[in-house]
């Protein structure tokens, strides 16, 4: 397993929002997370990028525990958030906010940039654009550009198609699914769209109330009912 | 001479931002009661033009007439007296207060005490939330939450509602019940509705205008234009308007 989570529990004030989640990912797999709004999806990524501390279990990465590590720690260490929202540098270009994700790495190796370049021709020509002029969808793949210009060994990604066109979701699936078929690199995927967390994803937990409820197969995710 | 069942119509309507030419040459019109979608790839200027149509941006050539009254010169909050409401993303409720005096405070704004009495309380029953009345916000569900932030809008008496992605993050039932929703508004008001969700869009939509780099690409019926192949091509991608990635 490249991350373990063991009884990890977290929230904000007196209020809990992780009650004692448990799961691990292998190296290479994509885990769904799926659940309402609420829910705690985006409060278990947070924790585990450290950005919001765990007052219960143990965060385990790449064979070290990270559970109490600064969350710049974690992403040098490997761990690449693509947020909600995006929350591209809207007064940096395209270029200097994949500068910027390169930089997290601790270094601007050598064509790493234009690497990931090849991967979202999209952004070629707009590299010089400022960031708060790219359209939604621009945005979103700057973002995950951006990310992986960090080299991470695990990606997790927010509500990645949250107000996006349908033509650019399936561009990001694929461009995911190709980046998988060609690396090892290890994805984390919370979505309330059972169709695009399908499509990428081994398997699929379900969270409810801060808890993993059950897991399940893509296409047991698509067929199920509103019961959760 | 404007048709008197217009409520609204824009001429040649266009903005630039610096270089950025971000609506140019809408001819848009709205009959009254009529329920609008409007589609578009990420950029294409359907926020833009729900600016231009509420007075947040104010066109660099072309007009907006809203029933019957051209909005040049006016403020927003003149724009919004002649009826206009908008629902954005942005939240703009009071969470510590319960989900009847945050219907009462929007029908307050123009109404006395007990006309807002009676407006909150009619805005409850359609929202179908008079069980939650005395519910903090905080406490809703998301689902739940834009429901009151289209009572909100709907307290106010509006006679034309523009709802910027009311569908975003809802799950199955939520959407749905959204979509019967917006049905029950429309009955007494027009609306224009951007969304990126197809099916959703098919739920509620009978006319679909299609923008794309600032101007109006096609508008039709809501078949046609899930199926037209330029509409696929800069938007919908190879889906054919079934699944919604």
């Amino acid at each position: 397993m490249i991350l373990t989570v063991a009884d990890l529990a977290s929230g904000y004030g007196r209020i809990p929002i992780l009650n004692g989640i448990s799961f691990g990912v292998a190296e290479g797999e994509c885990v769904g997370i799926w659940g309402h709004n609420g829910m705690g999806k985006t409060t278990l990524l947070t924790t585990l990028l450290g950005y919001q501390p765990a007052t219960r279990g143990s965060i385990t990465f790449a064979g070290d525990d990270v559970t109490r590590l600064a969350t710049h720690s974690r992403a040098r260490r490997g761990m690449g958030l693509v947020p909600q929202g995006r929350q591209i540098f809207p007064a940096l270009t395209a270029a200097e906010n994949l500068r910027m994700g390169s930089a997290v790495s601790g270094g601007h190796r050598e064509g790493v940039i234009e690497e990931i370049l090849e991967l979202f021709p999209r952004l070629k020509p707009l590299l010089s654009r400022t960031g708060g002029l790219l359209s939604g969808g621009e945005q979103q793949l700057l973002a995950l550009a951006r990310c992986l210009c960090g080299r991470p060994k695990i990606m997790m990604l927010d509500e990645p198609t949250e107000g996006i066109q349908p033509s650019i979701n399936e561009e990001i699936v694929e461009t995911l699914i190709g980046l998988r078929s060609r690396t090892r690199l290890t994805l984390i995927v919370v979505e309330q769209r059972r169709e695009f967390i399908a499509a990428l994803s081994d398997r699929v937990l379900l969270m409810q109330k801060g808890e993993i409820s059950a897991e399940v197969r893509p296409d047991e995710l698509l067929k199920m009912d509103e019961l959760y | 001479m404007m048709s008197a069942a217009k409520l609204v119509e824009t001429k040649d309507l266009g903005i630039h931002f610096g270089g950025l030419q971000a609506v140019q040459g809408v001819n848009f019109s709205l009959n009254q009661g009529e329920l609008r979608c409007l589609i578009g790839p990420n950029g294409a200027g359907k926020t833009t033009f729900f600016r231009l149509l509420t007075g947040v941006h104010k066109p660099s050539v072309g007009s907006v007439t809203i029933n019957g009254t051209p909005i040049k010169g006016l403020q927003t909050h003149q724009i919004a007296n002649l009826g206009v409401g908008i629902k954005t993303q942005i939240p703009s409720l009071f969470d510590n207060l319960t989900v009847r005096e945050n219907l009462w405070l929007s029908a307050r704004k123009r109404n006395a005490h007990a006309e807002a009495d009676r407006i909150a309380d009619e805005a409850l029953e359609t929202i179908k939330l008079a069980h939650a009345a005395k519910t903090e916000v905080a406490k809703l569900a998301h689902g739940q939450r834009q429901w009151v932030e289209l009572g909100v809008v709907i307290a106010g008496h509006p006679k034309l509602i523009l709802l910027d992605e009311p569908a975003a993050g809802m799950t199955g039932h939520e959407r749905e019940r959204t979509a019967e929703l917006i049905r029950d508004i429309n009955r007494t008001c027009a609306m224009i509705v951007v969304e990126h969700d197809m099916e959703f869009i098919k739920m509620i939509a009978k006319t679909v205008t299609v923008f794309n780099r600032g101007e109006v690409l096609m508008e039709d019926a809501v078949d046609k234009v899930l199926s037209d192949q330029r509409v696929k091509d800069v938007y919908l991608g190879k889906q054919t308007g079934g699944v919604t990635l």
